[in-house]
C-alpha cells in the first residue's frame, strides 16, 4: 500500500468519524450491523441497536460517576476520604434495577427468537452443504444441484494482481433464488464444520457433518448479497465465499429452466467417448477448483500434510483403480476428502487422466467416465 | 522422628544458592517467582505470535504467511496466553500473596507447590515444539472441535498431552491453594475477613478443580477418536461433532472467570488503597463473585448458539448468560461506590485498575450484547467477539496483572517502581489497547469473520489501524519488561507500608520480606 493509499484511507477513517451520528453513514462505511433484505435481518439489527443504546447509556452514568469521582475526590485537590460503606439500600437498587433492564431487553429477543426458529411453510427448500473448501447448494423441489467456489483468482491473493471490487466474496456458482419466497434452508456438512453466513440474511447457521440444520429466509429485494464461511475448516477457510443472487420470480424460473437444459447436456457427454486432449483440458479445470488448493497447482504438495503428486507412486506406477478408489473415496485420518459426491463422472475421468499426465508424470493412461461410472 | 524435627530440617532461614535454589525450592515466594517470570516469557511468545497474526492483516492479500501458518499461529497465541500467560501469572501472584495475606507461613503443600510450577516448562516445551513438526502445529483453534482437530499431523498427541500436562498442574496449584485457605489461616483471619484476592481465589481455585478434568476427558476422546478407532465424536460412526463443544464449553466457560475472577480480587484490593476508603460492599463483592462462579456453569451454551439447538435450550441459555450481567454489575457499582468520596491518588498500580474498570464493563457491554441469541446469529465467530474478549482479557485480565506487578512488586523487590515509566508504559498500553481492539468491532459488525488470514477490501481501514495499535501496544510491552528488571535491580527503598492507604497483613511485613514469614502467626483484631 503506497503512503497515498494510506493516507486516503485514513482519511476516509477520520470522516467516518464525524458522521457517526447519521445510521446510513455508518452502513456505509461497515461500522454497524446491516439492517440487511429480510424480517429476521432487520430483528436482529433493531435488537443489536436496542442492547447498543442501553450499553451506552448505562455506560455513560457508570463512567460519568466514576469520571466525577476522580475529578473531584482527588487527594491532590484536597479531599478527606470518607469511611462510609455497606448500604443495603443501595445494594438492592443497583441488583434489582439491572434485573429489570434485563427484562426488558429478554421480551423483544425472546419475540425474534421465536420468530427466526419457524422455518414452517416454507415455498421452497435448498440444502446447503460445506465441503473443505466450497459450497454445494441442491435445490429439493427443482432437482438442481451444483458446488460453488471462489472465483477469485491467485494472483490477486498473491498480490500480483490488482484486487478486483469484491474480491474474497465471489464465486463460480451464485446461488439463485426467487424474491419474496420463504426459502428454508437446510445446513449440514461433508468434512469438517463450517458456517454459512449472509449478514444481509441476518443469521449464520453451523454446516455440520451428520447434522442437518434449518434456517429461513424471505428476501424481499433483487440484489446480489455477499458473505463467506464463519467457522474455521481448515487451511482455505477464509477462502469460501456465499453469494446469493435473488431474482424477480420471472427471472428465477428463467434460471432453472437454463440450469436442467445445461444438466442434460452433461449427462448425454458422460456416455461417450473422450480423447486424451479432451480429458487434459477438462481436468486441468477441475484440478484447479478442487485439487489445487492443497496439491499446489504445480502438483508438488505442500510438506507431508498435502503431499506431492508429481512423480508420486499413486499417480504414477500404482493401479489407476487405487487411484480412482483414494479420489472417490478421500483418505480417513488425512486431509484427503473423499470426492464421489463433490464431481460427476466426467470430472473425474478428466481429473485422474490430468494428474496421470501432467507436470511429467506421463503414464499416457486415460480414464473414460464409463470407467469412473463402475468404480463408484 | 517428630514433626518439629522435620520442620527444622527443611527450614532454612537463607535459601539456597545457584540454579538448584530454584529446583527444588519448596517456598512459596520462590515459586510465586518462578510462576511470574514463566509468565512473563509466555506473555512474549504470545504476544509475539499476535504481532505475526496482526503483520499479516494489516493489508489485504498474503504477504508473511501462508494460511495454514496463520491458523497454527491464531491456535498457538490462544493456547500459550490463556494457559501460558494469564494462569500462571494468577498462580504466581496466589503463591506471593495468599500465604501473606492470610498470617502463613507457607503455602499448605509446599511439594505439590514446586511439582505443579515445574510441569509447566514440559508442558510448554511438549506445545511449542509442534510448530517444528510434519503437518505443523495445532491449527484447529484453541477449541480443537472435531473433525477439524482430526486433521492436525504429528502436533496431535502433543497437543493433547501438553493439555494434560497443564491440567494437572492447575488442578495440584488449586488443591494446594484451597488446602492453604481453609487451613492456614492465621487465628481470627475468619473467612469474612480474607481479603478479597483470597476469597476470588478460592473460588477459582473450585472452579478450576471442577472444570479442568471435563477438558482432560474431552481431550482423551479425541485422542482415542484419532488413533483407536472409537468415534465419540465422529457422526458416520454413530457419534456426536456437536457434543465435543457441549463438554468443552463446559470447560471454557468457566474457564473464562477463572482468567478474570482472581482480576476481580485484584481490582478490589487496589482501588481502596489509592482511595484511602474501604471497599464498599466487601460481602456483596464476595456473594457477586459466588454467583457468577455458580452461573459459569450453566451458559456453556451461549458459545453455540449458531449449531442449531431447540428453541427452548436456546431461550435457557440466553437468560441465564444475561444473569450474569447482575452480579457483574455489582463489582463495577461497587469500585466505583468505593472511590466515590474517597481521597483519590494516580499512581500507576491505580492507573491500570481504573483503566480495567472502564476498559473491562466495555467488555462486559459486548457480552450482554452477544448473549441476546437473535443478534448472536449475526455476531457469531465474526470480529467482534475478538474485540470483545480481548477487552475483557487484555485491558482486563492483563491490566489486572500488571496493576498487581505494580501493587506488590515494591512488597516483594524492597524498591519502589520508576513512577515515570510506569505511568508512560501505563498510556502507550492503554491507547495502543484501545487502537488494536477497538476498530474490531466495527470489523465484526461489517461481516468480518474470525480466523481468516485475508479479508474483502472493504475492511481494510480498519484492519489497517488495529494492526498499528497491536505494534504500539506489544512494543510497549517491552517497558514493562525493563521496569520489572530496573525495580528488581534497584530502586528507592519501599517502606513496609510501601502505599499510603495499603491495608493488610503483608503490608505489615518488612519490604521485602524475609525468606519465611508468619512462621508465628500474626494477631488479627
Ligand atoms: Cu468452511
Amino acid at each position: 500500500m503506497s503512503l497515498k493509499q494510506l493516507s486516503r484511507r485514513f482519511g476516509v477513517l477520520a470522516g467516518g468519524g464525524l458522521l457517526m451520528s447519521s445510521s446510513s453513514a455508518w452502513a456505509e462505511l461497515g461500522l454497524n450491523m446491516t439492517r440487511g433484505v429480510t424480517s429476521i435481518s432487520r430483528e436482529a439489527y433493531d435488537l443489536h441497536m436496542l442492547i447498543l443504546w442501553i450499553c451506552v447509556l448505562i455506560g455513560v452514568a457508570v463512567f460519568g460517576v466514576m469520571f466525577y469521582s476522580m475529578y473531584h475526590h482527588r487527594k491532590s485537590r484536597g479531599a478527606v476520604p470518607a469511611q462510609f460503606h455497606e448500604s443495603t439500600t443501595v445494594e438492592i437498587v443497583w441488583t434489582v434495577v439491572p434485573m429489570l433492564i434485563l427484562i426488558g431487553m429478554a421480551i423483544p429477543a425472546t419475540r425474534a427468537l421465536i420468530a427466526m426458529e419457524d422455518t414452517s411453510n416454507a415455498d421452497m427448500t435448498i440444502t446447503v452443504t460445506g465441503y473443505q473448501w466450497k459450497w454445494k447448494y441442491d435445490y429439493l423441489d427443482e432437482d438442481i444441484s451444483f458446488f460453488s467456489t471462489s472465483s477469485t483468482p491467485r494472483a490477486q491473493i498473491l498480490n500480483d494482481a490488482e484486487k478486483g471490487e469484491h474480491y474474497l466474496l465471489e464465486v463460480d456458482n451464485p446461488v439463485v433464488v426467487p424474491v419474496g419466497k420463504k426459502i428454508r434452508f437446510l445446513t449440514t456438512a461433508a468434512d469438517v464444520i463450517h458456517a454459512w453466513w449472509v449478514p444481509d440474511l441476518g443469521w449464520k447457521r453451523d454446516a455440520i457433518p451428520g447434522f442437518i440444520n434449518e434456517s429461513w429466509a424471505t428476501i424481499e429485494e433483487p440484489g446480489i448479497y455477499r458473505g463467506q464461511c464463519a467457522e474455521l475448516c481448515g487451511k482455505d477457510h477464509g477462502f469460501m465465499p456465499v453469494v446469493v443472487v435473488a431474482k424477480t420470480e420471472e427471472d428465477y424460473q428463467a434460471w432453472v429452466s437454463d440450469q436442467k437444459a445445461s444438466a442434460g447436456a452433461a449427462a448425454a457427454s458422460a456416455d461417450r467417448e473422450w480423447t486424451l486432449a479432451e480429458l487434459m483440458s477438462k481436468g486441468e479445470s477441475v484440478y484447479g477448483t478442487a485439487c489445487a488448493a492443497c496439491h499446489q497447482p504445480s502438483g508438488e504438495g505442500m510438506g507431508d500434510m498435502f503431499p506431492a503428486l508429481k512423480g508420486s507412486p499413486v499417480t504414477t506406477a500404482g493401479p489407476v483403480e487405487e487411484h480412482i478408489a483414494t479420489v472417490l473415496k478421500g483418505r480417513t485420518g488425512t486431509a484427503m476428502a473423499a470426492f464421489a459426491a463433490q464431481l460427476d463422472d466426467v470430472d473425474l475421468a478428466a481429473v485422474v487422466t490430468y494428474t496421470r499426465n501432467a507436470w511429467g508424470n506421463d503414464t499416457g493412461q486415460l480414464v473414460q467416465p464409463t470407467q469412473i461410472k463402475s468404480l463408484r | 522422628m517428630s514433626t518439629d524435627a522435620i520442620a527444622h530440617d527443611d527450614h532454612h532461614d537463607e535459601p539456597a544458592k545457584g540454579l538448584m535454589r530454584w529446583v527444588t525450592t519448596t517456598n512459596h515466594k520462590d515459586i510465586g517467582t518462578l510462576y511470574l517470570l514463566f509468565s512473563l516469557l509466555m506473555f512474549f511468545v504470545g504476544g509475539a505470535m499476535a504481532l505475526v497474526i496482526r503483520a499479516e492483516l494489516f493489508q489485504p492479500g498474503l504477504q508473511l504467511v501462508d494460511p495454514h501458518f496463520f491458523n497454527q499461529m491464531t491456535t498457538m497465541h490462544a493456547l500459550v496466553m490463556i494457559f501460558g500467560a494469564v494462569m500462571p501469572a494468577f498462580v504466581g501472584l496466589a503463591n506471593w500473596l495468599i500465604p501473606m495475606m492470610i498470617g502463613a507461613p507457607d503455602m499448605a503443600l509446599p511439594r505439590l507447590n514446586n511439582w505443579s510450577f515445574w510441569i509447566m516448562p514440559f508442558a510448554f516445551t511438549l506445545l511449542l515444539a509442534t510448530l517444528f513438526m510434519d503437518g505443523g502445529a495445532p491449527a484447529s483453534g484453541w477449541t480443537i472441535y472435531p473433525p477439524l482437530s482430526l486433521q492436525t499431523g504429528d502436533a496431535f498427541p502433543f497437543l493433547i498431552f501438553a493439555i494434560h500436562f497443564m491440567g494437572i498442574s492447575s488442578v495440584m496449584g488449586s488443591i494446594n491453594i484451597i488446602a492453604t485457605i481453609l487451613n492456614m489461616r492465621a487465628p481470627g483471619m475468619s473467612l469474612m475477613k480474607m481479603p478479597l484476592f483470597v476469597w476470588t481465589w478460592l473460588i477459582t481455585a473450585y472452579l478450576l478443580i471442577a472444570v479442568m478434568p471435563v477438558l482432560a476427558g474431552a481431550v482423551t476422546m479425541l485422542l482415542t477418536d484419532k488413533f483407536f478407532a472409537t468415534s465419540f465424536f465422529n457422526a458416520a460412526g454413530g457419534g456426536d461433532p456437536v457434543m465435543f463443544q457441549h463438554i468443552f464449553w463446559f470447560f471454557g466457560h468457566p474457564e473464562v472467570y477463572i482468567l478474570i475472577l482472581p482480576a476481580f480480587g485484584i481490582i478490589s484490593q487496589i482501588i481502596p488503597t489509592f482511595s484511602r476508603k474501604p471497599l464498599f460492599g466487601y460481602a456483596s463483592m464476595v456473594y457477586a463473585t459466588a454467583s457468577i462462579a455458580f452461573l459459569s456453569f450453566i451458559v456453556w451454551a451461549h458459545h453455540m448458539f449458531t449449531v442449531g439447538m431447540p428453541l427452548a435450550g436456546e431461550l435457557f441459555f440466553m437468560y441465564a448468560t444475561s444473569l450474569i450481567a447482575v452480579p457483574t454489575g455489582v463489582k463495577v457499582f461497587n469500585w466505583v461506590a468505593t472511590m466515590w468520596k474517597g481521597a483519590i491518588t494516580f499512581e500507576t498500580p491505580m492507573l491500570f485498575a481504573l483503566a480495567f474498570v472502564v476498559l473491562f464493563t466495555i467488555g462486559g457491554f459486548s457480552g450482554l450484547m452477544l448473549a441476546m441469541a437473535p443478534a448472536d446469529f449475526q455476531y457469531h465467530d465474526t470480529y467482534f467477539v475478538v474485540a470483545h474478549f480481548h477487552y475483557v482479557l487484555v485491558p482486563g485480565a492483563i491490566f489486572a496483572i500488571m496493576a498487581a506487578v505494580y501493587y506488590w512488586l515494591p512488597k516483594w523487590t524492597g524498591h519502589m517502581i520508576d513512577e515515570s515509566l510506569g505511568r508512560k508504559h501505563f498510556w502507550l498500553s492503554v491507547i495502543g489497547v484501545n487502537i488494536l481492539f477497538f476498530p474490531q468491532h466495527f470489523l465484526g459488525l461489517a461481516g468480518m469473520p474470525r480466523r481468516i488470514p485475508d479479508y474483502a477490501l472493504q475492511f481494510a481501514e480498519f484492519n489497517a489501524l488495529s494492526s498499528i495499535g497491536a505494534f504500539i501496544f506489544g512494543l510497549s510491552q517491552l517497558m514493562f519488561l525493563w521496569i520489572v528488571i530496573k525495580t528488581i535491580r534497584g530502586g528507592q527503598q519501599a517502606s513496609d507500608q510501601v502505599w499510603e492507604g495499603a491495608k493488610g497483613l503483608e503490608w505489615t511485613l518488612p519490604s521485602p520480606p524475609p525468606y519465611h514469614t508468619f512462621e508465628t502467626a500474626p494477631e488479627i483484631k
